[in-house]
């Protein structure tokens, strides 16, 4: 035990016992995915056509958007190269399933269904649709652990969109809820505020969203203010999630990029 | 009770099989940690029914596959299960002979056990701060014993029906 502790030599020894184990994850998932398949294959064809109707606009909608996105990127990257300043850019993103069920109830840790033979790696940041969910744990073969933000034992460099003031965000335990810690009372920071992440400490790529700073009030008295605030990601909902994989090709600083802009392509990194 | 050494070792497989996925099965929120330690359960009934088929052994190597399906520290549960199959192979003959509110209180303090064992092992390697709900799933185990109890009881005499 204590060499498991210490060390990461038992890791081999794991992922093969997680070979036997890992069957009775997916046993233990089906229940949930035939409901979700019969109540599919239920449901009405009204249904499906506003769900195609409002997904239909919201596409157009992303598709303006990123119209926009790949101009603003290169002209960043131009400005970067005024400034003779690398930075990293693309990335990309393999879809992954939430398994449903409770390793250790104290503890916020997500099972998902891709695993090292994807090429899932420890400390890959994890996200959906709405900002950053957690990171993987603990890679095996077929599955993966992955630590939500909300654990009490994760904490994530975060700055503030508005300013730019860096801070750090912990997790709480609960799940719609993050404690912002050693702030002073006079900090710039206001309820509604974007946190998003900073890319300090390298685990997380830089710029993605990740809670909104609920309300509070500064009390003279104490030296740091308690700061709650709510996750941007769906994390008790959400099903899919997204394992990220920054590429560090740095993008070329003379000149004009030859590289068209690849980044958020779903591809899938084999 | 008497042993039938005609059990199938795969129907002993089967019940752990079950018994480690409702060790997992999602429940909502904070009610998870009214799950009760199924794996030990089962394994505890099956050293007390059969203890010439389910030993130490067996403990701790469904105790390690409990710790790979958890994610815990690879050896705390298969220590914890091994300690606890132990007292039980000790004492299968009298307990055998006891009623079940007895045979109850036997199980609640080999849960307890159990249970304490994981919390210094947790502690060791970081002083945690664990809510007091930790120690719920003991009671509930207790609860669920004379289910487990039936239960097995009938999956072990059916090939006999």
């Amino acid at each position: 035990m204590a060499t498991e502790h210490r060390s990461p030599r038992l890791a081999p020894l794991r992922s093969g016992l997680s070979f036997l184990v890992d069957p009775i994850k997916y046993l233990t998932d089906l229940p949930t995915v035939l409901f979700d398949q019969t109540f599919a294959a239920l449901s009405s064809y009204r249904t499906l056509k506003t769900d195609n109707q409002n997904l239909r606009e919201q596409q157009l909608i992303n598709q303006t958007r990123l119209l926009k996105f790949a101009a603003l990127e290169q002209e960043n990257i131009r400005l970067r190269a005024l400034l003779e300043n690398s930075f990293k850019l693309g990335e990309q993103v393999l879809i992954a399933e939430l398994l449903s069920m409770t390793m250790a109830p104290y503890e916020h840790i997500v099972v998902v269904n891709k695993g090292t033979r994807f090429g899932v790696h420890q400390q890959q940041p994890v996200l959906d649709a709405n900002g950053v969910v957690g990171q993987v744990f603990r890679a095996l073969p077929l599955t993966s652990e992955i630590m939500l933000i909300t654990d009490p034992n994760h904490a994530l460099p975060v700055q503030v969109n508005r300013n730019g003031l860096l801070t750090i965000a912990v997790g709480s335990g609960q799940v719609n809820k993050l404690v912002l810690p050693f702030l002073p009372s006079n900090a710039d920071i206001k309820a509604g505020d974007l946190l998003i992440t900073s890319g300090l400490g390298g685990t997380f790529p830089k710029g993605y969203p990740v809670a909104v700073v609920d309300e509070f009030t500064t009390q003279p008295n104490k030296a740091f203010v308690t700061i709650t605030a709510t996750p941007k990601a769906q994390l008790d909902r959400n099903r899919e999630l997204m394992i990220v994989w920054s590429n560090s090709e740095p993008v070329p600083l003379t000149g004009h990029p030859t590289t068209p802009a690849q980044g958020a392509s779903h591809a899938n990194p084999q | 009770m008497q042993t039938h050494n005609n059990v199938g070792f795969l129907r002993i497989l089967g019940t752990l099989v079950v018994a480690m996925c409702l060790r997992i099965v999602p429940w909502q929120g904070e009610w998870a940690m009214l799950n009760p330690d199924w794996v030990l359960l089962v394994l505890i009934y099956w050293s007390l029914a059969l203890p010439e088929r389910v030993g130490i052994f067996h403990a701790w190597g469904f105790g390690l596959l409990t710790d790979v399906l958890t994610g815990r520290l690879l050896g705390q549960y298969a220590l914890a299960y091994a300690l606890v199959i132990y007292l039980c192979l000790k004492l299968h003959k009298r307990l055998r002979q006891f009623p079940l509110p007895q045979q109850g209180l036997f199980i609640f303090f080999c849960l307890l056990l159990s249970q304490l064992l994981l919390f210094f092992i947790k502690n060791l390697q970081h002083p945690a701060q664990l809510h007091a709900t930790f120690w719920l799933s003991v009671f509930t185990g207790t609860a669920c014993w004379p289910l487990v109890y039936g239960l097995l009881r009938f999956v072990r005499l059916s090939r006999r029906l």
